[in-house]
């Protein structure tokens, strides 16, 4: 029997609307690489926040190395050795890379002073010991998420973790990163480090973990040793039946052309190239994929579409008409639908309830809008509507939509968005962070309104969703198209190879 | 003309006008890096400026009207922090309400205490420094310089040496890195297990130990009287100076200086020229609306300055 690191018993936790961990049980082995898994909101992130002492649990018990701790503040849980990599990460983007990583528990000189040198001496020395560099002394605001996690990693190495809890890190990595992330981890758990993996992707569980355990609405629904289970198994027990995982495709209708997009220039934040001499069709019934590692052009690219953005210079036709540069409001008008990016900027008001949420963009418009006033029994009729259908949970149209898993929040910005009947959908990311469930949902969506006959311009940094969906894929590096593929004739590591800017290498795409 | 303004006399002014004004943005740079908006800095001026007046001709020592005017800045900064941080009550209305209270209380004790509404100082602080040589004991240079530099109140140099401090503090110690990640990110200096609330009251406090010290300044070294009312939006501009400046130390003290100028130049000019005085009067005040609308843009503040923090919103 390996030796137990940390045990977790009869965990419950309430929320005011949920119950967010019942009567859990969760125990790790020292040395393993411990996945846990579950649908948005099944209560991961809850369950190790009580572990790392950010939240209380209203009952149950923990044991560290078989002693009962009491951990009733994120110090005592750094005192036991626990670190956690949030979600969002926690780092304070003007503060450099080494003043992040030593904030709290910085080394001293002459007593008063902040000893830098120590500081960026076992900055070197951590990153080293994980097989990367890290310039100490950039800016947090100016680097790579990849590299952000990284300093997340260090962060709880310099407080002595041997328990690393991670949640959900792969999120918002690219596919190297993520390859790249692992590698980090299992050099840890070669130091003998313990790590909690949260995440939703079940074929990193198989590459990556021993065990891992599976929680659904707040409860353990089973553990399993990587080697006796399979990712259908998981999946099932996750959201509690089976789930398809091959998208199902209709085959492809073509119509007229919706989107035509000619030698499309734009400039980004910092005024320099961002989008160059793109130039593109989408028609009816089809849907172009855009895959490409983020900040390629890609965000900038929606926002000239969508008009958030103005074009430096080209042209937009929407069915033949020019509406380059038009206002967002027109565009919207012309029946462009747009799933951002940036669900919590730019999808919705997360102190706005489900049912305002679901109005944003058409408010001013009749039957919502009589004159002066909104018209909310007609608004609350539609919120409840639009639940119902896309199955918003939980289903009260008076939520404030803060409360709301992001696959929920997701859901509320695709009823919005699919409601008005548009010509062109444009889905940024549609299903970053989201949870099986949620994903197969808004497949579901896009491809249902692929085979209404509606074009879809689909932006992703997951291959294999681009593969999956798309009808055509367009792979965009440094603000240009580097080719148009078919997917049937394509692959993830052809695509990987172009989005990475290989293509002029012949060479590497032999070797590889 | 000019020559008769700009001498060193007019410089050395600009210096002790822009005192009051540096120390109060001082305030606001530590209250704002912890992510607490203090705009009661104005009141806790007037504060100040009353109680060093008082203290002072009650004590017969200018030095215990100074410490005096400190200890009522902190108060104030207790009441400020307790209802920011401890009842996350709106920071503004908070300022607002400090201010309205104190321009009442000052009066109101001026003239339970002295039976008017302009108090005199009695016993003045000392210049300390080089004693101004007489004409033709040295060189225009040299007295120049001495009068710049060397010819000023004890707080003049004892600002100088807060300055000094709260730059090396802010971003050379624990404390400072501290103080900066949780104005900027409480959730992430948090999980930490940086203390966020005993951080931002002692920004808070320091704030008003500040403002009260500038207001024991404007009123026992500036003015050499009270009178109701007398900081004058001192506090706001303070607070443009720290917006200027960046939210450094540094910054705000160049800028403080710059709308000590302004303000300096006002006095000047009322006996020189021929335009109305209330013109010459909006100088320092026009002087702080264009800078601002200069550095809108380029004026990025601390992330969470005037958001209470809650916890359990991860
Ligand atoms: N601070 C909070 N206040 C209220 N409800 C919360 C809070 N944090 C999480 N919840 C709710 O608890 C449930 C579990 O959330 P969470 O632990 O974040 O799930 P997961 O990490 O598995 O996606 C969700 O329904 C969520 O809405
Ligand atoms: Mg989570």
């Amino acid at each position: 029997m390996p030796e137990i690191a940390l045990e977790m018993k009869n965990i419950t936790k309430r929320f005011p609307l949920v119950v967010a961990n019942d009567k859990v049980n969760f125990s790790v082995y020292k040395g393993e690489i411990h996945a846990l898994v579950g649908e948005n909101g099944a209560g991961k992130s809850t369950l190790m926040s009580i572990l790392y002492g950010l939240y209380q649990a209203d009952s149950g018990e923990i044991f560290i190395n078989g002693k009962k701790a009491n951990i009733s503040n994120p110090n005592i849980a750094i005192h036991l050795k626990i670190g956690m990599v949030h979600q969002h990460f926690m780092l304070v983007p003007p503060l450099t890379v080494a003043e992040n990583i030593i904030l709290g528990m910085e080394p001293r000189k002459n007593h008063f002073f902040i000893d830098m040198e120590k500081a960026i001496k076992k900055v070197e020395e951590l990153s080293e010991s994980m097989g990367f560099k890290i310039d100490p002394e950039a800016k947090i605001e100016n680097v790579s998420v990849g590299i952000q996690q990284r300093v997340e990693i260090i962060k709880v190495l310099f407080r002595g973790a041997e328990i690393l809890i991670m949640d959900e890190p792969t999120a918002v990595l690219t596919p190297q990163e993520v390859e790249e992330l692992f590698e980090i981890l299992r050099s840890l758990k070669k130091q003998g480090k313990t790590i909690i993996f949260i995440t939703h992707k079940l074929n990193e569980v198989k590459d990556l973990s021993d065990r891992v355990t599976v929680m659904r609405r707040g409860q353990v629904v089973g553990v399993k040793n990587i080697k006796d289970t399979n990712q259908e198994e998981i999946a099932s027990m996750m959201v509690g039946r089976k789930v398809i995982f091959k998208v199902e495709k209709k085959p492809l209708n073509l119509g007229k052309v919706t989107l035509k997009v000619e030698k499309l220039e734009a400039l980004n934040n910092k005024g320099l190239p961002a989008v160059k001499d793109i130039s593109f069709e989408i028609k009816e019934g089809e849907i172009l994929g855009f895959a490409g590692v983020e900040g390629n052009g890609q965000t900038e690219l929606v926002e000239v579409i969508t008009g958030l953005r103005p074009a430096s210079s080209g042209k937009i036709f929407l069915n033949n008409r020019d509406i380059t540069n038009d206002s967002p409001r027109s565009i919207r008008e012309d029946k462009i639908a747009h799933i951002p990016e940036d669900r919590r900027r730019r999808g919705i008001i997360s102190d706005y309830t489900v049912a305002e949420n679901l109005i944003l963009g058409s408010h001013y418009l009749s039957p919502f809008n009589k004159g002066l006033s909104l018209n909310f029994a007609v608004i609350n009729n539609h919120a409840n509507h639009l639940i119902k259908i896309f199955d918003i949970r939980p289903s009260d149209k008076d939520n404030l939509l803060k409360s709301l898993s992001g696959g929920n929040q997701q859901k509320v910005i695709v009823a919005r968005e699919l409601y008005g009947e548009p010509k062109l959908l444009v889905a940024a990311q549609p299903t970053r962070g989201l949870d099986v469930g949620s994903i197969e949902f808004v497949y579901q969506q896009i491809l249902n309104e692929r085979d209404k006959g509606k074009a879809i311009l689909l932006i992703s940094a997951d291959l294999e969703e681009i593969l999956s969906l798309a009808d055509r894929i367009a792979v965009i590096y440094e603000g240009k198209i580097v080719n148009i593929l078919d997917p049937k004739k394509t692959n993830e590591k052809e695509i990987g190879l172009l989005m990475t800017g290989s293509t002029k290498n012949k060479e590497l795409l032999k070797v590889k | 003309m000019l020559g008769d303004v700009f001498n060193a006399q007019f410089i050395a002014s600009s210096i002790r006008v822009a005192i009051p004004l540096a120390l109060a943005g001082l305030g606001g740079v530590f209250t704002e890096k912890s992510g607490v908006v203090n705009i009661g800095l104005e009141g806790m001026i007037l504060t100040g400026a009353f109680t060093a007046v008082a203290v002072t001709n009650f004590a017969k020592n200018p030095w215990v009207g100074v410490l005096a005017a400190i200890l009522v800045g902190i108060f104030l900064g207790l009441i400020h922090a307790i209802t920011c941080i401890t009842f996350k009550a709106n920071q503004i209305v908070s300022g607002v309400a400090i201010n309205l209270f104190a321009s009442g209380i000052t009066i109101f004790f001026c003239w339970l205490l002295f039976g008017e509404t302009q108090i005199m100082v009695k016993n003045n602080l000392p210049i300390w420094g080089l004693s101004l040589p007489n004409i033709g004991e040295a060189s225009t240079l040299v007295r120049n310089l001495i009068v710049i530099f060397a010819h000023h109140s004890p707080l003049v140099y004892l600002t100088i040496i807060i300055f000094l401090l709260s730059h090396i503090v802010i971003y050379k110690t624990p404390f400072g890195l501290r103080l900066r990640s949780v104005g900027e990110y409480p959730q992430a200096a948090d999980t930490m297990g940086v203390n966020i609330v005993k951080m931002r009251y002692i920004a808070v406090l320091t704030s008003g130990a500040l403002a009260g010290l500038s207001g024991s300044f404007l009123s026992l070294e500036q003015a050499h009287f009270f009178v109701k009312e007398m900081s004058g939006g001192r506090g706001f501009i303070a607070l443009a100076a720290m917006i200027f400046g960046k939210w450094t130390p540094f910054g705000t003290a160049g800028a403080a200086l710059l709308f000590g100028f302004g303000e300096a130049l006002s006095i000047r000019l009322q006996g020189v020229s021929a335009v109305p005085v209330q013109f010459i009067n909006m100088i320092p005040y026009l002087l702080a609306i264009f800078v601002l609308i200069s550095a809108v843009g380029r004026a990025i503040p601390p992330a969470a300055s005037g958001v209470p923090y809650e916890k359990e919103i991860v």
